[in-house]
C-alpha cells in the first residue's frame, strides 16, 4: 500500500477537470455535501470559537493575577445592565469558567479533530469519493450552530443570581437545577443536547463511512492510524453522548416539570446525575485526545521516514482505550462518599489505561529511533505534544489513586493536569495537523519559520500558565473561585504571566495564516517528501472537488508488515 | 455533480434541508426555552419549530426516496443506510440505559432519610401502582403481536405479495395506535402524578420517552404503508421498510425491559390500583 501515492497521481489527473465544478457561493458554503467544505467550515468555526473561549481565559487569569476581586465588576455590569452587586460579580465568574469548558470542549476541539480534520481527510485516507452520508454530514454541521447560537443566547438570560449558565461546564445538580433558576441554564442544557446530536450523526457517518467506503484492497489493518482514531472516537461518541442527552433531559424536567431525580426532598440523588456525567465524560476526554494520538501517529511517521512502529498494538491500543475509558468514569467523583472498595476498583481500572496510553507513547518514540528525522513544524509541534502529553498523564496516573484524591480533588492540580492533557495536548495535536496539513487543505505553504517561532513561544506560554498550578494546587488552592488567600499570590501572578506569551503566539499563527494567504508559494501534492505515504498525498493541493473517480487500487505488498510507512526501496 | 464517476457511491448535488434542519433545531429548542418560562410568543415560535422541523423530515426523506426510487441507491448506498440505522438505534439503545440507569439507582438504592421515599421501593409516597398484569401485560401482548403482523408484512413483500405486505402494515399500524390508546389511557388512570418522587419521575421519562418513541415507530410506518400504496417497494430493494422494522422491533424490546424491570420488578410488593 505504501507505493499508493505513486501510482494513482495518473489517475486522479485524468478526471481532474471533470470533477472540479464547483458550486455558486451560497450553495457552496450553506447547501454544502462536500466533505472537504464541510471540514472547512468546522475548521473556521473551531478557530472562532477558539478565539471566544481563549478570550475567556484570559480574563479569567488577568482576574486571577492578584487576590481580591477586580475585573469581574465591568463584566457583571455588562452582562446585568450595569449593577454590580458582589454575588452577582461572583456568578459572572461561575458564567466564565462555564463558557470556557463547554466552548473549548464542545466548540473548539471536537469541531476541530472530528468536525474539521477528520471529516477532511478520513475520506482522503481510506481512498474515498466522499463521506456516506453526505447530507448528514452538513446538519451535523449546522447543528452546532444551532448549538452555539444557544449558548450565546444563554449569556443574556437570567441563570440564577445574575445573567447567565454559572453552573460549570459539568451542569451538575442541585446547582444546576434549584440553585440556577431562570431559561439561562436551560438555553446552555439545549446547547448541548444540539452539539450532541450533531456529534452522533457525525459518528453514524464516519464509522459507516470507514467501514464501508474503503478503497479496493484497503482492509482495516491497513488503514493509516489516523482513521482508526476516528473509527474508536466515533463509538465513543455514539455510545456515550446518548447518556449524556438523558441525564440533562432529566436536568430540564427537574428544573421545569417537577421531577426529583436529582432532588433530595423527592428521593433523588445528585450523585446520580455525577454518574450519568462521567458515564459520558470520561469517555469526552478521550474523544478529545484520540484523534489527536491519529494525527500524531501521522506526523511522526512521516518525519522519520519510516512506517508508525508497531502499527497494530498502535490501533489496538486505541481500541483498549476506549474500552477500558468506559468503565473508569468514578474516578471523577472519588470525594462524593463512595465506599472504599468502589474507590478501590476505579484506582486500579485508571491506572490500566496508562498501559496503551504508554504503548502509544513508547512507539512514536521508537518510531522515531534510527530514523531520518526532518524538524519541520509538525513534527516540532508533535513532539511538544508527546512531551507535555506525558507531563499531563503523570500526573493523572497520580489523580488517579482515590486516597490521593482526597487531598488534590478540585483543586489547581486537577486543572493543571487536564491542561496538561487539553491544551498542551490536544491542542497541541490540532496546530501538528494544521501545520501538517494546511498546504493541503488551502493549496497554500505556511511560512516554516513563523511555525517553528509560534511553536516555542506557544510552548513557552503554556508551561509559563499550567506549570506553577500544579504547585498551587498541591498548597490547596481550589478550583473555580475568583479570589484566593494572599498566600497563592507568588505562583498565580507568575501563571497569568504566560497569558500574553500565549496570545503573542496566536498573533504570529494569525500573521502565518496572512502570509500564506497573501504570499504563500503554491503547495505541490506532497510537499513533505517520501515520508509522506498516506493517500491525500497522491491527489493535487488542494485536491479535485469530487476525488478518486475512479477508485484507488491498494495493492498488497507482502514484503511490508506494516501498514503505512514509505516505500524502502523508492530512490 | 461531478463528471465521469467511477463507482457506486452516491455523490450527491448541494442540498438547502440542512441548513433548514439547523435552523429549525434552534428555533424548537428556543421555543422550548420560552415555553418553559412563560415568556411572550412562546407558541408562536415552538410551533415554527416544530412545522419546520416537520418540513425538513418530509422534504428531505422525499428527496431520498425519489433517489432510491430513481436507482441511485446501488447494493453499497443500501449498505450504508442499513449502518446508519443500525448505528442510530444503538445509540437509541445507549439514551434508554440511561433512563434505566436512574430507576436501578432509585429502585436499589431508595433514599433513607427522605419521607416520601421512606427507604422503600417503590416510595412510601406511592399509595398503590399499576397492576403489570392488566394493561401493561395487554400492551405488552399488543407489541409482541404487532411484531408478528410486521414480519408477516416483509414476508409478502419478498414473497412478491403487495396485498399482504398493505395488510401487515394496516395491523402494525393499528397495533401500534392501540398501543399509545392504552398508554394515554394508563396515564390517565394511574394512581400517582407526575413528579414529585423518584418513582414517579422515572417511571413517567422512562416509558413516556417509550411511548414517543412507538409514536415516531408508527409514524415510519404510516410512511411505508403510503409508500406501499405508491408501488415502492421491490422484493429485492425495501431498505425503507426494513430500517422502519428495526426500529420497530428496537421499540418492542424496549417495552420487553420496561414491562418486566419497571412494571412488574419496580412494583414488586406494593398495592395494585
Amino acid at each position: 500500500m505504501a507505493t499508493t501515492a505513486d501510482t494513482f497521481q495518473a489517475h486522479t489527473d485524468e478526471h481532474h477537470h471533470d470533477a472540479d465544478h464547483k458550486p455558486s457561493f451560497f450553495a457552496r458554503w450553506f447547501m454544502s455535501t462536500n466533505h472537504k467544505d464541510i471540514g472547512t467550515l468546522y475548521i473556521i468555526f473551531s478557530i472562532f470559537a477558539g478565539i471566544v473561549g481563549g478570550a475567556i481565559s484570559g480574563l479569567m487569569r488577568a482576574e486571577l493575577a492578584e487576590p481580591g476581586v477586580q475585573l469581574m465588576g465591568q463584566v457583571t455590569a455588562w452582562l446585568n445592565g450595569g449593577s454590580m452587586d458582589f454575588d452577582q460579580q461572583l456568578h459572572t465568574w461561575n458564567v466564565l469558567i462555564t463558557a470556557h469548558g463547554v466552548i473549548m470542549v464542545f466548540f473548539v476541539v471536537m469541531p476541530a479533530t472530528m468536525g474539521g480534520f477528520a471529516n477532511w481527510f478520513v475520506p482522503l485516507m481510506i481512498g474515498a469519493p466522499d463521506m456516506a452520508f453526505p447530507r448528514m454530514n452538513n446538519i451535523a454541521f449546522w447543528m452546532l450552530m444551532a448549538a452555539f447560537g444557544s449558548l450565546l443566547l444563554s449569556f443574556f438570560f437570567p441563570g440564577g443570581i445574575g445573567q447567565g449558565a454559572g453552573t460549570g461546564w459539568t451542569i451538575y445538580a442541585p446547582l444546576s437545577t434549584s440553585g440556577s433558576v431562570g431559561p439561562a441554564v436551560d438555553f446552555a442544557i439545549f446547547a448541548i443536547h444540539l452539539s450532541g446530536a450533531s456529534s452522533i450523526m457525525s459518528s453514524i457517518n464516519f464509522i459507516t463511512t470507514i467501514f464501508n467506503m474503503r478503497a479496493p484492497g484497503m482492509t482495516l489493518h491497513k488503514m493509516p492510524l489516523f482513521a482508526w482514531s476516528v473509527l474508536v472516537t466515533a463509538f465513543l461518541l455514539l455510545l456515550a453522548l446518548p447518556v449524556l442527552a438523558a441525564a440533562i433531559t432529566m436536568l430540564l424536567t427537574d428544573r421545569n416539570f417537577g421531577t426529583t431525580f436529582f432532588d433530595a426532598s423527592g428521593g433523588g440523588d445528585p450523585v446520580l446525575y455525577q454518574h450519568l456525567f462521567w458515564f459520558f465524560g470520561h469517555p469526552e476526554v478521550y474523544i478529545m485526545i484520540l484523534p489527536g494520538f491519529g494525527i500524531i501517529s501521522q506526523i511522526v511517521a512521516t518525519f522519520s521516514r519510516k512506517p508508525v512502529f508497531g502499527y497494530l498494538g498502535m490501533a489496538y491500543a486505541m481500541v483498549a482505550i476506549g474500552v477500558v475509558g468506559f468503565i473508569v468514569w468514578a474516578h471523577h467523583m472519588f470525594t462524593v462518599g463512595m465506599d472504599v472498595n468502589t474507590k478501590m476498583y476505579f484506582t486500579a481500572a485508571t491506572m490500566v489505561i496508562a498501559v496503551p496510553t504508554g504503548i502509544k507513547i513508547f512507539s512514536w518514540i521508537a518510531t522515531m529511533w534510527g530514523g531520518s528525522l526532518e524538524f519541520k513544524s509538525p513534527l516540532v509541534w508533535a513532539l511538544g505534544f508527546i512531551f507535555l502529553f506525558t507531563v499531563g498523564g503523570v500526573t493523572g496516573v497520580v489523580l488517579a489513586n482515590g486516597g490521593i484524591d482526597d487531598n488534590l480533588h478540585d483543586t489547581y492540580y486537577v486543572v493543571a493536569h487536564f491542561h496538561y492533557v487539553l491544551s498542551l495536548g490536544a491542542v497541541f495535536t490540532l496546530f501538528a495537523g494544521f501545520f501538517y496539513w494546511f498546504p493541503k487543505m488551502s493549496g497554500r505553504m505556511h511560512s516554516e519559520l513563523l511555525a517553528h517561532i509560534q511553536f516555542w513561544v506557544f510552548f513557552i506560554g503554556v508551561n509559563i500558565i499550567f506549570f506553577p498550578q500544579h504547585f498551587l494546587g498541591m498548597n490547596g488552592m481550589p478550583r473555580r473561585y475568583p479570589d484566593y488567600t494572599p498566600a497563592f499570590q507568588y505562583w498565580n501572578e507568575i501563571s497569568s504571566w504566560g497569558v500574553p506569551i500565549m496570545a503573542a503566539s496566536l498573533v504570529i499563527f494569525f500573521i502565518n495564516m496572512a502570509y500564506a494567504f497573501t504570499a504563500g508559494k503554491k503547495a505541490p501534492a506532497n510537499y513533505w517528501g517520501d515520508g509522506a505515504t498516506t493517500l491525500e498525498w497522491s491527489l493535487s493541493s488542494p485536491p479535485p472537488y469530487h476525488q478518486f473517480e475512479t477508485l484507488p487500487v491498494i495493492e498488497d505488498h507482502h514484503s511490508h508488515h506494516d501498514a503505512i510507512g514509505p516505500t524502502p526501496a523508492k530512490a | 455533480m461531478a463528471g465521469a464517476k467511477n463507482h457506486d457511491y452516491h455523490i450527491l448535488p448541494p442540498d438547502i434541508w440542512p441548513l433548514i434542519g439547523g435552523v429549525s433545531a434552534f428555533t424548537l429548542t428556543t421555543g422550548f426555552v420560552m415555553y418553559m418560562h412563560e415568556m411572550t410568543g412562546h407558541w408562536l415560535v415552538f410551533g415554527l419549530g416544530i412545522a419546520m422541523l416537520i418540513a425538513t423530515f418530509y422534504g428531505w426523506f422525499s428527496k431520498v426516496v425519489a433517489e432510491a426510487q430513481a436507482g441511485d441507491h446501488t447494493p453499497v448506498v443500501q449498505l450504508h443506510l442499513r449502518y446508519g440505522m443500525i448505528l442510530f438505534i444503538a445509540s437509541e439503545v445507549m439514551f434508554f440505559a440511561g433512563w434505566f440507569w436512574a430507576w436501578f439507582d432509585f429502585a436499589l438504592f431508595p433514599n433513607e432519610l427522605t419521607e416520601v421515599v421512606g427507604g422503600v421501593f417503590p416510595p412510601a409516597a406511592i399509595e398503590a401502582v399499576m397492576d403489570p398484569f392488566a394493561l401493561p401485560l395487554l400492551n405488552t401482548l399488543i407489541l409482541l403481536c404487532s411484531g408478528t403482523t410486521l414480519t408477516y408484512a416483509h414476508h409478502s413483500l419478498i414473497h412478491g405479495d403487495r396485498d399482504g405486505l398493505k395488510k401487515g402494515l394496516w395491523m402494525t399500524v393499528a397495533l401500534g395506535v392501540l398501543f399509545t390508546c392504552i398508554q394515554a389511557y394508563e396515564y390517565m388512570h394511574a394512581p400517582f402524578d407526575f413528579g414529585g418522587n423518584t418513582y414517579s419521575s422515572a417511571f413517567y421519562m422512562a416509558t413516556g420517552f417509550h411511548g414517543f418513541h412507538v409514536l415516531v415507530g408508527t409514524i415510519m410506518l404510516i410512511v411505508c404503508l403510503r409508500r406501499a400504496y405508491l408501488g415502492h417497494f421491490t422484493p429485492r430493494q425495501h431498505f425503507g421498510f426494513e430500517a422502519a422494522a428495526w426500529y420497530w422491533h428496537f421499540v418492542d424490546v424496549v417495552w420487553l425491559f420496561l414491562f418486566i424491570v419497571v412494571y412488574v420488578w419496580g412494583g414488586w410488593g406494593a398495592e395494585f390500583h
